[in-house]
């Protein structure tokens, strides 16, 4: 569909840029205002350059050395994310029935975790897994292995990360369920035909139509992993010791807990231009998919 | 965009052509397919069921030993949550900013999202582009600055600064979801509709609104949701005239001789609005989530 050039849409537009503006350019500016002074306490400020910055960024630092721990334990966990949740979503939707009322039946009770507020998936995983009162945290205890989340640190990530499928691998199943539907069946019959085996399909018909919801569902389940901070906060509260601390609650325990400003603010400049950096990849392969697809399809 | 409206028009018939397709080359792996999908059902439902039943068990019983089902049934807790000020009102207080900001998010979006499906204009990717990164921005970084810049305009403990802040990633969300229905309506009806001399603002919510209707429904369920389920913003953001129920929620959790019946139900009742809209809106869970891109 070509749109016509019309810079008069600038009015329509106007109302969401002036409340986006005020929700985030203001709060971001005083973020460098901060991130570029110290202060003695009363609001006395004063200028000090990059020196945040630079100690943040430098990992021999106290300040840099908990920053790149935090932000490879992120990165860690946004990997592992990853690598689960795709290939299970994926999975899952192809598994997903194909008519009836189990259709229906299956996408609400998908969607259910996906729609529990994030801090109620912190407090189900909490009981859930502790070994007195909590189901699997009994089970895995009676089958003999020592399972104590709160205590030792691998038991704290795994818990975390089953936590983290638990809720978010339906958004990868039913983004690839849409892309499936979205092929037609004479694809299926083709392939019949030619007895092409159930790999095949999946390869050379399945895989490319899903090509789309998959970029959108890697991208959404990066960045929300990436900024995690409710669900973890609520389970472990970031420990035993800094264990799983990821970027968002230390960045939250520097402002709020601690209330240094300067280096709090210059930790979130860094990490927002993580994000705006990883965002604009996305953006740029996805609006590229685009077009080849509406070549395609022209 | 012209592959949204091919997607559209083939839904219908797509959820019931490509199975007897697919199964003749699935074979005999149908079978394959109920296990995976039971288990993964199972496995989520699980922490869901242990949640429920242990919000209508008594204290002791929770604690005593494991059962997989309440021995003595009671619904005291949900009654304590239902009769207890400082708890309902939390509910109160959650379901007013989330109302106040769902509002605000469709009716900025609307026009926008029009805008956006219609007409080139200058810096329109950048723009939309911008927006993009406001939802994916961490909230983390935010909380801080929305402190102040709402203690400073006198905002601060009211609906409104939840409802305000929240707009950070919901308006970008609206306009994304709204985007992906809008140009799903072809521009001819626009055309025609200037022609017969309807006026912009009638033409809009005469005949262009009853068309994307399904799509305003979305995008303010989504709205509601992702304000519903954010808590760091909203609790950073309150303190106790307008704390929302998660923040009344994580405050039990530190008090002396945990109340886990107490929290179960409560956690029971925060699923609730979710569990009770969703059946409405399953055909459009997956586009919602992708930002109206699928």
């Amino acid at each position: 569909m070509t749109k016509t050039l019309n810079n008069k849409a600038w009015f329509l537009v106007l109302p969401v840029f002036l409340i986006v503006a005020f929700s985030a350019v203001l709060p971001l500016m005083t973020v460098v205002n901060y991130s570029v002074q110290d202060t003695f306490g009363n609001n006395q400020f004063f200028w000090n350059g990059v020196g945040w910055f630079q100690e943040l960024l430098d990992p021999t630092t106290d300040l840099g050395g908990r920053f790149f721990d935090s932000l490879w334990r992120t990165l860690l966990f946004s990997a592992i994310i990853l690598l689960i949740e795709v290939p299970l979503g994926i999975l899952v939707a192809l598994s997903m029935p194909r008519e009836g009322w189990t259709v229906a039946l299956s996408l609400v009770l998908m969607a259910l975790p996906l729609l529990i507020p994030w801090n109620v998936v912190g407090t189900i995983w909490q009981v859930f897994a502790r070994g007195d009162i909590g189901l699997l945290g009994w089970l895995v205890n009676h089958l003999g292995i020592d399972y104590n989340y709160t205590g030792d640190p691998l038991d704290a990530w795994i818990t975390i990360v089953v936590m983290d499928v638990w809720h978010w691998t339906s958004l990868v199943a039913l983004l690839c369920y849409a892309g499936l539907k979205s092929i037609p069946d004479a694809y299926y019959q083709a392939a019949r035909i030619d007895g092409a085996s159930r790999w095949a399909v999946f390869r050379t018909i399945q895989l490319p139509k899903m090509r789309r919801v998959l970029l959108i569902a890697v991208l959404l389940r990066f960045m929300d992993s990436f900024m995690i901070y409710t669900e973890p906060f609520v389970l472990t509260g970031g420990g035993p010791g800094n264990a799983t601390t990821f970027l968002s609650i230390d960045l939250v325990k520097l402002a709020l807990g601690q209330f240094d400003l300067g280096k709090a603010a210059a930790m979130s400049l860094v990490y927002n231009l993580i994000i705006l950096a990883i965002c604009w990849v996305f953006y740029t392969i996805m609006t590229n998919v685009d077009a080849k697809n509406e070549r395609a399809e022209a | 965009m012209t592959d949204s409206v091919a997607i559209r028009s083939s839904d219908v018939k797509a959820t019931a052509a490509p199975l007897t397709a697919n199964k003749a080359v699935a074979g005999p792996r149908v079978n394959g397919r109920v296990v995976v999908m039971t288990l993964y059902l199972l496995f989520l439902m699980l922490p869901i069921y242990w949640l429920v039943i242990m919000s209508l068990k008594t204290n002791t019983e929770i604690t005593s030993g494991l059962t997989l089902w309440p021995q003595n049934l009671t619904f005291d807790n949900y009654v304590t949550i239902f009769t207890d000020r400082s708890w309902y009102s939390g509910y109160i207080n959650s379901l007013t900013y989330v109302l106040i900001n769902t509002v605000l998010s469709i009716a900025f979006a609307l026009p926008a999202a029009y805008a956006f499906s219609r007409y080139r204009f200058l810096g329109d990717k950048h723009l939309f582009f911008w927006l993009l990164t406001n939802r994916m921005a961490p909230p983390a970084v935010f909380a801080l600055p929305f402190f102040n810049l709402y203690s400073a305009i006198g905002l601060f403990d009211t609906p409104w600064a939840v409802a305000l802040a929240h707009c950070l990633f919901n308006v970008p969300l609206a306009v994304w979801i709204l985007e992906g229905f809008m140009s799903g309506v072809p521009r001819e009806i626009d055309e025609t509709a200037a022609i017969d001399g309807y006026s912009f603002p009638r033409f809009f919510i005469k005949i262009f609104m009853p068309l994307i209707a399904s799509g305003v429904g979305v995008a303010a369920f989504f709205c509601f949701m992702f304000s519903w389920v954010e808590l760091l913003l909203a609790r950073t953001l309150t303190t106790v005239n307008a704390k929302p129920i998660a923040a009344t929620m994580t405050r039990t959790v530190s008090a002396s001789g945990m109340d886990w019946g107490l929290l179960a139900a409560a956690g029971v009742l925060t699923i609730i609005p979710g569990a009770l809209v969703i059946w409405f809106v399953r055909n459009y869970i997956a586009k919602g989530f992708a930002l109206g891109r699928v």
